[in-house]
């Protein structure tokens, strides 16, 4: 296989990973605070780098130059393909921001050195392909936000049964299909537990409780950095996707719909802001698991690109949230709090990250649910319907939101509560993302589009027989079609007619 | 310079300006620099007499070589060659789309003036002018738009510009509340938009307007649907533009977006915003003459919407709430016109009505001085209105129909109970749920979350 030209993704993994044992012996917070920083930059260097590199070799998958960790744990153990190769970078830029935008006021609650090694798991995690590998990181995930509920003495009961059944599910899924006879259809039982876990980790309802456990009682940046890489979707991308019959995808994709309009409507009877958060994020990032029930280039396509809107967007959103948390504590959405003249900026932010989530035009959440949505009608108009419905009730929520902490009465302050520079260069950073991808999406929805083409063919390539045909006339099929949408101009280009539908 | 180049740069010229506008507004708030109230008010002039001046220009080179219809292309904003995907921005210039552009940005300027002297040393200067910008940018867009997306994009800029500009003066809960609500009709208003726009591409696999309504200039055209799939999506787009318009029965907004400053009521909801619904009928009404029943139903909204709009203007105690239910009593009767078959009526009479309301609305701030005024000058009391009708009317009715209108008709608290009560209801009951399941697998352990909501309950009113 191709390699890149620097170990970028191996200098990553072990840059944060030292980094975290390094911040973990600094006593003093403020200069744990700098080391973390300055680790972090040198990780989204790294993870840049390696996405570049990638970009260079014009190739759609490579290993790490000297591949030492992959020398160590398999040939699979450490691969940059279309999939990760933008997916690296993102999970770096949102521990960086995340870091970035922790005031010394949350210092205290919040561990960089975990979260150095949280990003390190993550790293590894976007970084592997070989099954057993990404069982054991998946599994090794669940352990920072433990630990920081540990630390902070809070209840750890609902997190450690819906993990514990997370890693055994996931375990005993891999296993049924490792053990399936090669050349043979994968064991049903191991595709079902193997789509369990990726539901139960991704927060589907009914299984969804421990997020909003999580975002209750765990620091808002552990819960955050520990849902918004929505590393559920990557493990079904990973371990379902390729060999789940269509059965399993459309439950999915209907569990997930279940799920987008069921915590839409949840996020707009909240009393309380982080539980809004949470309810929110789950709505959103629903819909990246019903782009799987659509495996087309173009829904998968849609999926991805609302993948990477979803993270950086509701990251923006949440860290926000957390900016102003910093400043008044818990805030109740029941009562008007009136932040805005004191903190313009953040309530800019606000709605502009709010409002990308939901796809809103000019942001870069436009095109992904457009492409989404696309796809989707095709398959069955009902679930374009119930992602329009759930768009329409997020829409409402975040305004709601935005009211209720910035506006309604006069906020008086005896201290000064303006946006610090740390977190005004995190909030322009991802405002020129989300503004920049909006206004020109055509490369990210070029390397998604590559992305899903990749993991259709490997669909129609590891499942058997009809199925395997069925996944790859479907993925041919809407080559030459102009699927039913709510896009305008979009009709066939090529000279020759389009095929009847 | 050739036709073609002229018509183009006079293209990109109308767009560009207000999104040129949007652009230094914006950026300068999000860089911690705002502009000073001089330099936003010289540059929002600037932006809209360009943008009306290309406008114009365009009308009138259509008007001499006789075009009716100039598309505009942007190029593709995505495009995916393998699947044929090509998704790009394209404006129309034709007689339905000019007259409301050329209404958009003289009204739009007129009220601009009219702000930054309405506006001068508010604390929200900069911010309306923002929306403003935004707003334009919207209406622009909506008007001009060639594509069921791109008259979506302009129609959700002025549905947030909408909300945010009701909620202006935001350190009150009253405005906020009634921002919020606009917003919440506007999204459903929005959703039917979508799901119609679905619907239609479905049914014909077309999303650009010369290919759903056939290649004739506007009013001409067919669209190629059978009368049942005309049915179907036209309820959906009469949904959509009641939303839009303040039709029954969401005829609840108009008036809450008076809380706004005066120059966003006139020019938004009392003249433009309002007319929205109309110019979306306009657009789709080769949809609207395949069906029959679709068209009944078009009118029957309109008169009810005029009916009811008349008489609740007559109890109205605010100026500018009389002025919103006039308004609609208008936009009611142009809708009923398009649904008549009429082309050019309703677009003649959006343009009178919506001057009109401006002018007066602009006025509303200085009502009881222009009456002491008149007053003056005839040397006696202005004549009070004496109604006709009410003598033929039983008391009982008059009675009824008094409080029928006082009470607006009741829409906005039929909607609070029959949808937005039992929605709460059914989501709060599956939150308490939840909370309890997580207590039970949690042993029984307290959320912080029930202390901000104790804490917020213990809270003097």
């Amino acid at each position: 296989m191709i390699e890149l030209h620097l170990p970028w993704l191996d200098l990553s993994i072990l840059l944060a990973l030292v980094g975290a044992i390094w911040v973990g012996r600094r006593r003093n917070i403020e200069r744990a605070r700098r080391d973390a920083l300055i680790v972090s930059a040198a990780v989204l260097g790294c993870a840049i780098g390696a996405w570049q590199d990638f970009g260079t070799l014009h190739t759609f998958e490579a290993h790490d130059w000297g591949d030492v960790l992959g020398t160590v744990g398999g040939r699979d153990l450490l691969v940059i393909d279309e999939l990760s190769a933008p997916l690296v970078p993102l999970a770096a830029l949102l521990y960086l921001l995340t870091i970035l935008s922790t005031l010394l006021t949350k210092a205290q609650r919040f561990s960089f050195a975990w979260a150095l090694a949280g990003e390190a798991i993550l790293l590894a995690t976007l970084s592997c392909r070989a099954p057993w590998g990404l069982v054991a990181l998946l599994a090794a995930g669940t352990l920072p936000p433990l630990v920081d509920l540990l630390r902070r003495r809070k209840p750890v009961r609902v997190y450690l049964l819906h993990m514990g059944l997370f890693v055994l599910l996931l375990v005993a899924g891999q296993g049924m299909i490792a053990l399936s006879t090669p050349g043979s259809a994968p064991s049903l039982a191991g595709v079902s537990l193997l789509m369990a876990a990726v539901l139960l980790r991704s927060g589907v309802v009914p299984v969804h409780c421990w997020m909003t456990d999580l975002f209750e009682h765990a620091s808002f940046g552990t819960a955050l950095l520990t849902v918004t890489p929505m590393v559920g979707a990557y493990a079904a991308m990973r371990l379902v996707l390729p060999i789940a019959p269509d059965w399993v995808l459309h439950s999915i994709a209907i569990f997930s719909l279940v799920t987008a309009v069921y915590a839409a409507g949840m996020a707009l009877v909240q009393h309380e802001a982080r539980r809004f958060f949470c309810y929110l994020f789950l709505s959103n990032s629903s819909l990246v698991l019903v782009g799987l029930e659509i495996a087309t280039p173009i829904g998968l396509t849609g999926a991805l690109c609302v993948w990477q809107s979803v993270a950086m967007s509701l990251t923006g959103f949440g860290l926000t949230l957390r900016c102003v948390e910093a400043r008044t504590g818990r805030l109740s959405l029941d009562a008007f709090h009136g932040l805005y003249e004191q903190t313009p900026m953040l309530a800019a932010f606000f709605l502009l990250t709010g409002l990308a989530s939901i796809g809103f035009p000019g942001t870069i959440g436009f095109i992904g649910a457009e492409l989404l949505v696309e796809g989707g009608i095709g398959i069955n108009p009902i679930a374009g319907t119930a992602m329009v419905v759930a768009a329409a009730l997020n829409g409402l929520a975040v305004l709601h939101a935005y009211f209720r902490v910035f506006t309604g009465t006069r906020h008086v302050a005896s201290i000064d509560l303006a946006i610090c520079m740390p977190e005004r260069i995190a909030v322009l950073i991802l405002t020129v993302l989300l503004l920049g991808g909006g206004i020109y999406p055509q490369p990210g929805v070029t390397s998604r589009y590559h992305a899903a083409q990749r993991l259709v063919e490997q669909r129609a390539r590891q499942l058997p027989g009809d199925a395997g045909q069925a996944t790859a006339l479907r993925g041919a099929l809407s080559e030459h079609v102009t699927s039913s949408t709510l896009a305008p101009a979009r009709r066939p280009v090529a000279t020759s007619p389009p095929a009847p539908r | 310079m050739t036709y073609e180049t002229i018509v183009a740069l006079l293209g990109y010229c109308v767009i560009l300006c207000p999104a040129v506008l949007l652009a230094l507004l914006g950026l300068a708030q999000l860089a911690g620099r705002p502009l000073s109230e001089r330099s936003t008010a010289q540059a929002t002039e600037a932006a809209v007499l360009l943008g009306l001046t290309a406008a114009i220009g365009m009308l009138a080179l259509m008007l001499m070589r006789g075009t009716r219809y100039v598309p505009i292309e942007f190029g593709n904003l995505v495009f995916i060659p393998e699947q044929h995907f090509h998704f790009h921005l394209k404006l129309i210039f034709d007689r339905l789309s000019v007259p409301f552009l050329i209404l958009s940005y003289a009204l739009v300027g007129t009220v601009g003036a009219f702000a930054n002297r309405y506006l001068h040393r508010e604390q929200g200067y900069r911010r309306f002018f923002l929306f403003y910008a935004i707003f334009l940018l919207g209406m622009v867009v909506a008007s001009l738009a060639g594509t069921i997306e791109t008259l979506f994009l302009g129609w959700e800029l002025v549905g947030l510009s909408s909300a945010l500009l009701v909620a202006y003066f935001h350190e009150r809960a009253a405005p906020v509340v009634n921002g919020q609500r606009i917003w919440s009709v506007y999204r459903v208003a929005d959703a039917a938009f979508l799901i119609a726009a679905v619907a239609l591409h479905h049914a014909t696999g077309e999303g650009d307007f010369a290919g759903l309504m056939g290649t004739g200039p506007w009013p001409g055209g067919h669209a190629a649907l059978s009368s049942q799939q005309a049915l179907g999506i036209g309820l959906l787009l009469v949904a959509a533009a009641a939303g839009k318009s303040g039709l029954i029965p969401f005829s609840g907004w108009l008036p809450r977006a008076m809380e706004g400053p005066t120059p966003s009521s006139a020019v938004f909801y009392g003249a433009l915003s309002v007319h929205l619904g109309a110019l979306l009928l306009l657009r789709v009404s080769p949809i609207l003459d395949l069906s029959l029943t679709l068209s009944a139903v078009v009118v029957v909204l309109g008169l009810a919407t005029a009916l009811f709009a008349a008489l609740t203007v007559r109890v109205q105690a605010d100026v500018k709430s009389a002025l919103a239910y006039a308004s609609l009593t208008q936009v009611g009767l142009i809708t009923a016109e398009i649904g008549l078959g009429l082309r050019y009526i309703p677009l003649i009479h959006i343009i009178g009505h919506a001057c009109l309301r401006t002018l007066q609305l602009l006025r509303a701030p200085t009502l009881l001085r222009d009456y002491h005024r008149l007053e003056n000058a005839i040397g006696a009391h202005l004549p009070g209105e004496h109604d006709p009708w009410g003598r033929w009317l039983p008391p009982r009715m008059r009675e009824w129909l008094y409080r029928f209108s006082f009470e607006r008709g009741y829409f906005d608290a039929w909607l609070d109970e029959y949808v937005i009560r039992p929605f709460v209801a059914l989501f709060r009951w599956c939150d308490a749920a939840e909370r309890r399941w997580t207590t039970l697998l949690s042993g029984g352990k307290g959320r912080e979350s029930d202390q901000v909501i104790a804490a917020h309950e213990e809270e003097p009113l």
